[in-house]
């Protein structure tokens, strides 16, 4: 089998140069790139579920002295989810964007973010993390920026405040690491790592930093404004993936290297965040008055299940039951990365065509766009969790972990946020059904209608019934 | 993979299909979803007619699909479940005729017939469902396939009453799948298996199974019905009449009282359910909510509305039959499953005809009816009869074997005065609507009157079903004794249940 590790990162890299260069064909290079480096995620993926986890060594020096590229199961997951929904995504953004200048701008920032997703997502080590970790939140931030309106840069320059005190701490975090072990390569980390202050001290220090970016409650007031105000499909990723990328480090340090080093104090804390993260979340959603700001406090919420894992994951022993937990933590990651950017880019199709995303006032928008309409209602189902979608199998997992771990506090939680979920969603479902003129043509789907119909159609049929490999190739770990 | 594994796939999938495709259909092409509807439909009856036939020779049919590791999706067909199949089936043939007719010339009949068709498709896979995660699977999937029916209309009292109807399902559906998950956390993977698994399960977990129990029951009770948890129904009823039709005799009451059946006799196992005690307490809320849900349906004025709270009291029949141990109470408890879905639906028919044919909506406004509309109110009336249990129409096998299951099990000092003060109550709420359609005097003009082409009294699509659900109702009472019926059918689940 071909080793693609390096064209995932290679192809948007250059693609991003090259729509730097070559303007005026820029959007059949993006589009172009989108789907190589789709069709290499596809082929990394195919290659760790047959034949295991796959190295590669960037000008053949080994790791400690250069960069080492790898991938197991999680991460070739995560990069397959971060094609797809780039890719979608992308073909979104070639009919959302109207204007040539902002085109010139967005591509190149698109693919570099592309480009530094898959970097940190494929890093094997703590420095390279950090680099990938700096360029993904300045693309990030450029990109958010590029709605232009002041919101839009206050929300920005926030954002970058925000990403960069984050990045600082992560940064004191590796030193710290680094002068106590003396290496940052993660698997020789996870030989060596072992309880003390240095250790305590620099994942401490490393997660704080994380946390901030990946938005948990309370450090979330910076997501809301930033998700909401970007361009739908800036949106769409920076909710499903850049928040995601973090979280994918997070639990690599805490699932992984650190494992022995944490305490279930500490993992009870980031429980209890997540609950209330999720309570929160939920019902800020439920009083929102703009759909996408709907969107970002659901995002918000969304994020505090996956925390929830942690306390979950601490208390159980190596074994089917924490390995099932583990890929009902993954899928609900997933699901919700594919669910959420569809529901943005829903939004964003509404938003051009109606002029506004008041909640109030969407009446006739719902009923003239049964497709979007309907891309609305298959990422609701995701996100309440409801069958046939991949959150079905993610929430039953984690409630199954919490009986057998007899967490009985989670339960509740999950209860009430599920309900919340329902609410709020079925809120704007309730405007499909008004007394408007209605169409006598058949149901049409307009062009830009289709990525997010995919999206949706993607994480609740999808990987509610096919889910199943998740779980195997999770098998696969470094 | 042979036939017999694909064919519960394919029951499901003969709905499911042409529903999906109808939501991409012209809202003129009205032939074309015509031939979709009775075509799924009467392929659907052929395929069941079949597992049926197999069934009762004991072929097994079972699909099997990994939805992650521990977790199977299972579409099993047994005794149950094709009784509950064929119901649905029978009954949205019948139906769809009817809503083709019913909603002619009316907005969004493609988004109206695709959901009525995953609504369907969701009834059958509960019904076939091998085990408790594919039950809940389906059941959830239901709720979603009824909110945009029950909204259709997209008034604000549409809107409102879909609402309603959504909190409680989807509260009840998330007390469901938690009781679901904590038992699987404690024994495995739960597929119904006749008599039970659970009751091999250590002493030492019985208080948590009681727990899960009353989780369960509370989330099933919603869209059975059973006091308190009956509210959405009477609000629901501003669905349009082919879906009130279905709400009540097949789809969602029954998805309700079909689930505590099979968490009763196929999770817990009846025996072991009384031996914890929870019997009795079920039995306690059936007979509440009989006797409720009949005294509130006297002081209705709205014919639906009647009709609705008639629907609280006697889904709760089955639930009392269930709680009545011993394999007679069983039989009665099955049997009604049929009985009350083939009845009621005749009765929203029949209503529905009033409202379109005349403008009808209220009891007060049946003044002579019965001599404008003759036909239609004598489908009415045989089903009231049938639900008082006037013999020879289905109700009274019921209540027959009801009763008898109660002396049987030493329960008939309170399950008597039940079914006695019920059959009064019915009595008391149906004969008078019957007195006025048939004997007073009609008004000088009716509150809305069509003007029909038709020879008939109304458009003959709407007027074929109610006759038929009524000729099937009598031919139940009529011939309960004869192979196939739905009595000799739920006699053999009973014996295959209690190991008979």
């Amino acid at each position: 089998m071909i080793n693609t590790i390096i064209w995932l990162v290679a192809m948007p890299l250059s693609g991003a140069l090259a729509t730097l260069l070559l303007k005026r064909y820029a959007t059949a290079i993006a589009i172009g790139t989108g789907i190589a480096t789709s069709i290499s995620a596809a082929i990394l993926l195919y290659a760790v579920a047959t034949e295991g986890v796959m190295l590669y060594e960037i000008g053949g020096w080994s790791a400690g002295l250069g960069i080492a590229l790898r991938a197991d199961g999680l991460s070739a997951l995560l990069s397959m989810m971060t094609a797809i929904v780039l890719l979608a995504s992308s073909i979104y953004a070639s009919a959302y964007f109207k204007e040539n200048s902002v085109r010139s701008r967005f591509w190149p920032l698109w693919l570099l973010l592309w480009c530094s997703l898959n970097a940190l997502l494929l890093s094997g080590d703590l420095f390279n993390l950090y680099v990938t970790l700096e360029l993904l939140g300045l693309s990030a931030v450029a990109l958010a920026s590029l709605g232009g309106k002041t919101a839009a840069l206050q929300a920005a320059l926030r954002y970058l405040l925000v990403g960069l005190l984050g990045s600082m701490l992560f940064l004191a975090g590796v030193t710290l690491v680094y002068a106590g072990y003396g290496t940052l390569d993660l698997a020789a980390l996870s030989r060596e790592v072992t309880a003390g202050p240095i250790a305590w001290t620099a994942l401490t220090l490393m997660t704080v930093g994380l946390l901030l970016k990946t938005a948990l409650f309370p450090l979330h007031f910076w997501l809301p404004p930033a998700h909401a105000s970007a361009p739908a499909p800036v949106s769409a990723v920076l909710s499903a993936l850049v928040v995601k990328a973090t979280f994918y480090l997070l639990m690599r340090l805490w699932l992984d290297i650190f494992s022995d080093v944490v305490t279930p104090i500490a993992a009870n804390l980031l429980g209890i965040l997540g609950a209330a993260a999720v309570l929160w979340g939920s019902w800020q959603a439920l009083r929102a008055e703009r759909l996408k700001l709907l969107a970002a406090y659901s995002t918000v919420a969304q994020l505090g299940y996956l925390f929830l894992f942690f306390p979950l994951l601490a208390a159980l022993p190596a074994g089917p039951a924490r390995d099932a937990a583990m890929g009902g933590l993954v899928i609900l990651a997933l699901t919700h990365g594919l669910a959420k950017s569809g529901l943005f880019l829903a939004i964003g199709v509404i938003q051009q065509r109606s002029g506004h995303d008041t909640i109030r006032d969407l009446d006739g928008t719902a009923q003239r766009l049964p497709a979007t309409t309907f891309a609305i209602a298959l990422s609701g189902i995701a996100l309440i969790g409801l069958p046939p979608s991949g959150a079905f199998l993610g929430k039953w997992q984690l409630l199954a972990a919490s009986f057998s771990s007899g967490q009985w506090l989670w339960v509740v939680v999950i209860m009430i946020g599920t309900l919340l979920a329902a609410a709020y969603t079925f809120r704007v479902l309730g405007h499909a059904f008004g007394k408007q003129p209605y169409p006598r043509r058949p149901v049409s789907i307009a062009t830009e209608e289709w990525p997010a119909l995919i999206l949706t159609a993607f994480a609740t049929i999808g990987l509610g019934l096919a889910g199943a490999p998740v779980w195997q190739l999770l098998k696969v770990s470094l | 993979m042979n036939f017999d594994t694909w064919l519960p796939l394919f029951v499901v999938m003969s709905s499911l299909l042409p529903g999906l495709v109808m939501f991409f259909l012209n809202e003129g092409s009205h032939r074309l979803r015509t031939l979709l509807n009775m075509s799924g439909a009467v392929l659907k009856l052929v395929l069941v007619g079949i597992m049926t036939w197999g069934v009762f020779h004991e072929h097994i049919y079972e699909m099997r699909w990994t939805l992650a590791p521990g977790l199977e999706l299972v579409l099993h067909a047994d005794t149950l479940s094709v009784l509950f199949v064929i119901l649905s089936t029978v009954l949205w043939l019948v139906t769809t005729v009817y809503a083709i007719g019913y909603l002619e010339n009316s907005p969004h009949r493609s988004r109206f017939f695709g959901f009525f068709s995953l609504c369907v498709s969701a009834t059958v896979g509960l019904a076939l469902a091998g085990n408790l995660l594919t039950f809940v699977l389906f059941y959830e999937l239901l709720t979603l396939a009824t909110y945009p029916l029950v909204a259709h209309r997209g008034t604000p009292e549409a809107l409102r009453g879909a609402r309603i109807y959504l909190a409680y399902t989807l509260s009840g559906g998330v007390l469901l799948f938690t009781g679901t998950v904590w038992l699987y956390s404690i024994a495995g993977s739960i597929p119904f298996v006749e008599g039970g698994t659970l009751n091999q399960l250590d002493p030492d977990y019985h208080p948590q199974l009681m727990v899960i129990f009353l989780l369960m029951m509370t989330g099933l009770g919603v869209k059975a019905a059973l006091v308190p948890l009956h509210g959405w129904l009477p609000q629901a009823m501003v669905a349009p009449a082919p879906v009130s039709a279905l709400l009540h005799a097949v789809a969602v009451v029954k998805a309700g009282a079909f689930g505590i059946i099979r968490v009763v006799y196929d999770v817990y196992g009846v025996e072991f359910t009384h031996q914890l005690g929870l019997l009795t307490g079920l039995g306690i809320i059936a007979a509440i909510t009989i006797i409720y849900g009949s005294v509130k349906a006297l002081s209705q004025d709205n014919l639906k509305k009647r009709l609705a709270y008639s629907t609280v009291s006697q889904v709760s029949y089955i639930a009392l039959g269930i709680a009545i141990l011993g394999p007679i109470g069983t039989i009665g408890g099955v049997v009604h499953l049929v009985h009350q879905g083939i009845m009621k639906i005749t009765l929203f028919f029949a209503a529905g005809n009033y409202a379109e044919t005349l403008g009808i909506h209220k009891v007060s406004e049946m003044d002579g009816v019965g001599q404008r509309m003759p036909a239609t109110t004598l489908a009415f009336s045989i089903a009231a009869l049938g639900m008082i249990g006037v013999p020879p129409v289905a109700g009274y096998v019921s209540k027959w074997y009801l009763a008898l299951g109660s002396l049987e099990a030493g329960m008939a000092w309170w399950v008597m005065p039940v079914l006695v003060i019920s059959s009064l109550l019915n009595a008391a709420y149906f004969l008078p609507v019957l007195y006025r359609a048939w004997f007073k005097q009609p008004a000088t003009q009716w509150p809305h009157e069509k003007i029909l082409s038709s020879r008939f009294e109304t458009q003959s699509a709407l007027l074929w079903p109610p006759l038929v659900t009524a000729a099937l109702a009598i031919a139940a009472g009529l011939f309960a004794a004869s192979p196939y019926s739905p009595l000799e059918w739920a006699a053999l689940i009973a014996r295959r249940e209690y190991g008979l």
